[in-house]
């Protein structure tokens, strides 16, 4: 009862990323509260879930195996978190703000009448006292969300509705093993006792999914280039840059508009969060959504013609010229001093 | 016989070209410094749901938003790109609704335009980003949803089934289900065709009718005896619905607090793009094992 719940998303009997982040996340909040943490594994070949899982020290696993979940759906895996959490009451429900959790967290809100919060940035417990009733409630979660394009930041509450469910976008949170093992208790859910034939409404005809193609959120070194890079030839160089120096290259939202980088490669608030060890920004004026999905760089490069362009105020270092100028020098110097 | 499809849209502030002054000095949101736009994935729910049009004989597409007497704007767009009508939801106990709320109001207000085949929205909207209110729609009108929409690649008029493509992060998926459903549509689907002249010079005056006030005044007249230039206006007490659950009262988020975003500013090593600077760059960042 009271528990976290975590919603575990699965592609070919793999845990994804983001669910992993929000178990290490949970298993902190559930520490802070003193409750357990639990985690629910919807679909077929489940079998390996509970050794990708238990590390990030969940203390209930709940399985629903069944033919019929091979893939995901809307219908089923709402009828069995619904059935799930009236029964265990959770008092946290967490989900990746992915399309799958923003397609299933939105409709099993709503059939409980709970507040959902999408896309949150950050997840903390604290008090709240409501302005009208001045009625206080003790350990609520703050759900933190960016707003209006990324210019505000809100922090939201469910003071009076159970579960208080989020979903968080992968490489928002750390993903951490606990310190301790949690209770490992694993419990097979009886699927049918959820889910009636009318819940398979829909049918998957095809599925093409491809595994992904950079490794862009974990790389060390990231080399991004924004609408100052000038065009899809200027990127060449970045490329170059980032193949020397061992990085990746990313982009803004602005040069991924212009169509001179793929989307799989934007860096911020709607792309990818990255945290890397060196962070390179190219012609990048540094948007707050930009911002956003790379603040927590080690170090900041910021290379740019505006020397009062908004990302030199996050930048160790900035250099003031032109990308064309500037990176093919990098090369040439960090080619002469790293042998 | 024909599909009857209801397509929601709302009107948002344009947050994609915000400019200094959109942030009052207190943190909070300078609506008034952000032109009102249709919501972009909106409109490619609208070209989704005119292609059905195209394609089968008698299908009707009415679009329903919700907001002030202002978004009646939304409805006559969407009449000059080739919708038939449509309805605005509006009043001050709709005011404060979180997604579930707005939901709520939106679901009541789907009933009115009666056994409908099809609803067909944006996946988010832009002024949230929250992709919830399709879902939540789907949910309480106990029907199916199909979201993230590319494409809606086949209609099955007498089985009632309607095929899609799906877009996710990772790939594409084919998707078949039976209608009534509400879908949502990714951005990435064909963008809305233009305004067509003629439709606009037909249906410039189509107008709610709380705008009437300030149109000329024998216009008025004509608007009676035109149905089609009638934009529903529908209020709480138009719909059938409970109180408790709208606006404020039926929201279970609360907002606690709103800041605006600052990020800690750094001191930052300045330099030119001569070649000593950055030599000495590549060796300082060599030497800190942040390269190497």
């Amino acid at each position: 009862m009271n528990n976290i719940i975590v919603y575990l998303e699965i592609e070919e009997g793999i845990v994804a990323d983001v669910s992993l982040e929000l178990l290490t996340k949970g298993r902190k909040l559930a520490n802070q509260l003193g409750v357990d943490l639990d985690a629910v594994a919807i679909g077929d070949g489940l079998e390996t879930i509970k050794e990708q899982v238990m590390p990030y020290g969940v203390d209930t696993l709940y399985v629903a195996q069944d033919k019929r979940l091979k893939y995901y759906t809307s219908l089923p895996h709402t009828a069995i978190l619904v059935g799930l959490f009236k029964e265990q009451q959770p008092q946290i429900a967490l989900m990746g703000a992915t399309s799958t959790g923003r397609d299933l967290g939105p409709r099993v809100s709503s059939c409980l009448h709970s507040g959902l919060t999408a896309d949150c940035t950050s997840l903390e417990i604290g008090n709240f006292t409501d302005a009208k009733t001045q009625k206080e409630y003790k350990d609520l979660l703050y759900q933190i969300r960016p707003a209006f394009g990324g210019n505000i930041v809100a922090t939201i509450v469910n003071p009076d509705h159970r579960p208080q469910m989020a979903t968080v976008r992968e490489g928002v949170m750390k993903k951490e093993v606990a310190e301790k093992p949690g209770k490992g208790n694993v419990l097979q859910v009886d699927v049918n006792k959820y889910v009636t034939d009318a819940d398979f409404v829909v049918s998957v005809i095809s599925r093409e999914m491809q595994k992904s193609k950079n490794n862009l959120k974990s790389s060390p070194i990231v080399v991004a280039g924004g609408y100052g890079v000038g065009g899809k030839e200027n990127f060449a160089l970045l490329e170059q840059l980032a193949k020397e120096i061992h990085g990746e290259v990313g982009a803004s939202r602005a040069a991924v508009d212009a169509g001179w980088v793929d989307h799989d490669r934007q860096i911020g608030q709607t792309g990818v969060t990255v945290r890397p060890k060196l962070y390179i920004a190219c012609g990048i004026s540094g948007q707050i959504q930009h911002l956003a999905g790379m603040q927590e760089s080690g170090i900041v490069i910021s290379v740019n013609t505006d020397p009062d362009a908004p990302i030199n105020a996050v930048a160790d270092y900035v250099i003031t010229g032109s990308v064309e100028s500037v990176v093919p020098k990098l090369i040439k110097y960090f080619k002469k001093n790293s042998k | 016989m024909g599909l009857k499809i209801v397509v929601l849209a709302k009107q948002v502030p344009d947050t994609r070209n915000v400019g200094k002054d959109a942030m009052k000095e207190d943190g909070t949101v300078n609506r008034a410094a952000l032109p009102a736009i249709y919501n972009p994935e909106d409109l490619n729910a609208l070209e989704q749901a005119l292609r059905l049009k195209d394609l089968i004989p008698g299908t009707t597409v009415n679009v329903l938003t919700m907001g002030p007497a202002r978004a009646a704007e939304i409805v006559r767009e969407s009449m000059y790109r080739g919708a038939d009508g449509g309805a605005i939801l509006s009043g001050r106990e709709f005011a404060g609704a979180d997604t579930l709320a707005t939901s709520y109001a939106i679901s009541c207000a789907i009933k009115k335009f009666g056994d409908v085949d099809m609803i067909v929205c944006g996946r988010q909207a832009i002024d949230g980003d929250t992709a919830q209110v399709g879902p939540q729609v789907a949910e309480k009108l106990s029907l199916p949803q199909l979201t993230y929409v590319e494409e809606i690649v086949k209609l099955d008029e007498g089985a009632k089934k309607v095929v899609v493509k799906r877009r996710v992060e990772k790939g594409v998926e084919v998707l078949e289900c039976p209608f009534p459903v509400v879908i949502t549509v990714n951005g990435s689907a064909a963008p809305c065709r233009s305004r067509e002249a003629k439709r606009v010079m037909r249906f410039k005056r189509a107008a709610v009718p709380s705008e009437l006030a300030a149109m000329p005044s024998a216009y008025p007249e004509v608007y009676q005896k035109d149905s089609a230039l009638k934009i529903g206006e529908w209020s709480v007490s138009d719909i059938d619905t409970d109180i408790n659950s709208l606006g404020l009262k039926g929201s279970p988020t609360k907002v606690k607090s709103i800041q605006a975003v600052s990020f800690q500013a750094k001191e930052s090593k300045r330099m030119t793009d001569s070649d000593e600077d950055i030599d000495t760059l590549m060796k300082e960042l060599i030497a800190d094992n942040i390269l190497g």
